[in-house]
């Protein structure tokens, strides 16, 4: 861990925010392209079984 | 009987731009590409935080505290670049009609907005220790402000509207006029000499940008903010052609049942 000084406290809190918030993004991002994906797959299933 | 030839091959090359905005092919080319580009977001991110982080000095007038434009500045960037590229989708939408396109603006803007309150929030917490402030009225800082609610009204009005078409025309029209707020947050400080917020920190002037020591990294996590970009837009994109193609099966569905 490199020396912070003063700044500590900012500079922590600006990454922590940063990494927090991008990780969400890209949590929320993959986890609704499964979903879509998913949905998607079933109608399709759907469909091929009634021979459409 | 050449001049035409010519005019010919140029017209199909140009045409075959824009087969690109075909979804089929647009998810082949994505699903191809997209493993390639998590691989280089990763690394360059990789290389430029943990370079800028652990391996940058401090600078003379900010002591650590600059070891925050590591992400300050790749998110304010992407913040206005997202924006643009949702203008140019926009305006290929309103005069193309490719869906591809008005699909891609959609996706872009949750990671625009993500990208304009990491800028703010670092921006602020960077503020406190120099400027005394977390926050000012100032023109970059309130320029950036209006952004950001322009990016919730694009959100919004997609949200609102049932009817895809009608919400990709309206929002393709509050993308240009937001363009103009996306343009006043890059170039505020250069046209309003007052405020706090300083000059641009990079310069293509070698005497007026930053020291390489500070440079270099900063360029790997400006490339990595890059790429994080498209890497998310394209899954976005792919999922919203996704969820288009669902919902026209269940009408299919529902019209037969009916």
């Amino acid at each position: 861990m490199p020396e912070l000084g003063k700044y500590a406290d900012a500079v922590l809190w600006s990454w922590a925010a940063t990494l927090g918030l991008i990780a969400l993004l890209v949590v929320m991002t993959w986890m609704q392209s499964r979903k879509a994906k998913a949905d998607l797959d079933a109608i399709e299933a759907r469909r091929a079984a009634k021979g459409n | 009987m050449p001049e035409m030839h010519r005019t010919k091959q140029a017209r199909d090359r140009y045409n075959v731009l824009w087969e690109w905005a075909n979804p089929v092919k647009f998810m082949w080319f994505s699903g191809l590409a997209l493993p390639w580009l998590v691989g280089a977001t990763v690394v360059t991110m990789a290389v430029g935080l943990v370079w800028g982080f652990f391996f940058t000095p401090e600078a003379v007038n900010f002591g650590s505290s600059v070891k925050i434009i590591y992400v300050h500045v790749p998110s304010a960037m992407m913040a206005i670049s997202a924006w643009f590229m949702m203008l140019v989708a926009s305006l290929i939408w309103l005069i193309r009609r490719h869906h591809v396109s008005a699909l891609a603006a959609k996706a872009a803007a949750p990671v625009g907005t993500v990208m304009t309150i990491i800028a703010l929030i670092t921006g602020a917490i960077w503020g406190e220790p120099m400027w005394g402030t977390y926050w000012a009225w100032d023109p970059r800082l309130t320029s950036f402000l209006i952004l950001f609610l322009f990016y919730l009204g694009y959100m919004a009005l997609w949200g609102a509207i049932e009817d895809p078409d009608t919400a990709a025309d309206l929002t393709s029209v509050l993308a240009v006029v937001g363009s103009v707020f996306a343009f006043l947050s890059r170039y505020a400080v250069n046209f309003w000499n007052q405020g706090l917020h300083q000059g641009a920190t990079l310069s293509l002037d070698k005497d007026e940008n930053i020291a390489n020591v500070y440079w270099i990294p900063l360029l790997f996590a400006m490339a990595g903010f890059g790429l994080l970009f498209v890497a998310l837009v394209f899954v976005r994109t792919r999922t919203e052609i996704r969820k288009r193609r669902t919902h026209a099966l269940e009408l299919r569905e529902r019209m037969a049942d009916a």
